[in-house]
C-alpha cells in the first residue's frame, strides 16, 4: 500500500505520520506542497502543524497551496485523503468536507489525550475495527467544531459523523466535550466516506513507550482495509 | 486604488474573542455594552483603475479567500 503526506511550509506532524504510516506497512512518500503532481497513491494524508503560520485562518492559505488541486481531483475520483489537526483544518477549507474550525470555546490551547467513540463502521478507516472507543491525543487551538442547521442536517442524514468526543466507556457528553464542538464532533467524513478529517492524532498512539496503542490498532485496522 | 474589506463573523457563531473583550471592558467601567464582535480588516491597493471591476475581483477574493461563509460576512467599503 503506498501512501503520501503533505508537507506544507508549518507542518510539524508530517514526519510522525510518516513514522507511523512506516511502521504498519504502507510505503510511504513525503510530498512538498509547491509539487503539482501527486505521487500514485492509496492513501493522502494532510498531517497536523501550523501551515502558514495559521494566518487568516487555519487552513486557509494551504488549502490553495498547488499540490491541493491534485489532492481534490484525488479525493473527487474517490482516493483516500486523510487530515489531521491542521490537516483536518485544511479540509474543511477546500470544501471536501463540510463545516469549519472555530477556536475553542474556552480559548485555551488544548493539549491532551481524550477518549471518542466510533459512530459509524461502514467506511475504509473504521471498518472490522475491534474497539468502540479509541483513546486518542488531541493539540490546538482551532477544533471547536461548527457548522449551520442545514449543514449539520445534513450530515446526520447521511451519517458522515466519523467520531464524537465521548468518556472512555463512550458515553457522549457535554462534560467529555474539550473544546465546545456541536454535538461533539471530533471528526467527520464526506458524503462518500472516502475523505477523513479529525482533530484527534492517532499517529501519537503508537508506541507503549510513548504514549498508547489505540494509534496501532487504527493504522493496522487501516492498512488490512484498503488491501 | 485602494480597497478596504470588512469581514465580521455571521450572527449565530460563537464569538469567545468578543464575549472576553467585552468582560474585560466591562471589568473596565465600560458598564453600558450590549454586546462585541470581533472581526478582521484588510485593505487592499490593486492596479485596477476601474471602480467597478477593482471591487468584482475585490469581491472574488473575499468569496475565495478572504472569507469563509459559513461563519463570515464580508462588506466592500467603497473606494473614495
Amino acid at each position: 500500500m503506498k501512501s503520501s503526506v503533505i508537507t506544507f511550509p508549518g507542518s510539524n506532524c508530517d514526519r510522525d505520520m510518516d513514522v507511523a504510516l512506516k511502521k504498519f506497512g504502507f510505503k510511504n512518500k513525503m510530498v512538498w506542497h509547491a509539487d503539482a503532481e501527486l505521487p500514485k497513491s492509496d492513501l493522502v494524508v494532510l498531517p497536523g502543524g501550523f501551515s502558514y503560520g495559521d494566518y487568516l485562518r487555519c487552513g486557509s492559505m494551504a488549502s490553495k497551496s498547488k499540490i491541493m488541486q491534485s489532492v481534490i481531483n484525488f479525493a473527487n475520483s474517490g482516493g483516500m485523503v486523510m487530515g489531521i489537526c491542521n490537516g483536518f483544518q485544511i479540509l474543511v477549507e477546500t470544501g471536501l468536507v463540510p463545516g469549519v474550525l472555530l477556536r475553542n470555546k474556552y480559548l485555551e490551547f488544548i493539549c491532551k489525550n481524550v477518549f471518542v467513540k466510533i459512530n459509524d463502521k461502514k467506511n475504509k478507516y473504521f471498518k472490522n475495527v475491534d474497539n468502540e472507543v479509541f483513546e486518542f491525543h488531541i493539540a490546538h487551538n482551532e477544533g471547536n467544531y461548527f457548522c449551520t442547521n442545514d449543514q449539520l442536517k445534513e450530515i446526520e442524514d447521511n451519517n458522515q459523523i466519523a467520531i464524537n468526543y465521548c468518556d472512555e466507556n463512550g458515553k457522549i457528553e457535554d462534560q467529555f466535550n474539550p473544546n465546545g464542538s456541536i454535538k461533539n464532533i471530533a471528526g467527520i467524513f464526506n458524503k462518500e466516506k472516502n475523505v477523513l478529517g479529525m482533530m484527534p492524532h492517532p499517529e501519537r498512539m503508537i508506541d507503549t513507550s510513548l504514549s498508547g496503542e489505540d494509534g496501532s490498532l487504527f493504522f493496522k485496522n487501516l492498512i488490512n482495509n484498503l488491501k | 486604488m485602494k480597497i478596504s474589506v470588512i469581514i465580521t463573523l455571521k450572527k449565530d457563531v460563537l464569538d469567545p474573542q468578543g464575549k472576553v473583550i467585552h468582560q474585560t471592558l466591562d471589568g473596565m467601567g465600560f458598564q453600558d455594552i450590549n454586546e462585541v464582535r470581533q472581526g478582521k480588516y484588510f485593505e487592499i491597493d490593486t492596479k485596477e483603475t476601474d471602480n467597478d471591476k477593482a471591487k468584482a475581483k475585490v469581491e472574488e477574493m473575499c468569496k475565495k479567500l478572504l472569507a469563509n461563509l459559513v461563519i463570515e460576512n464580508y462588506k466592500i467599503i467603497d473606494p473614495k
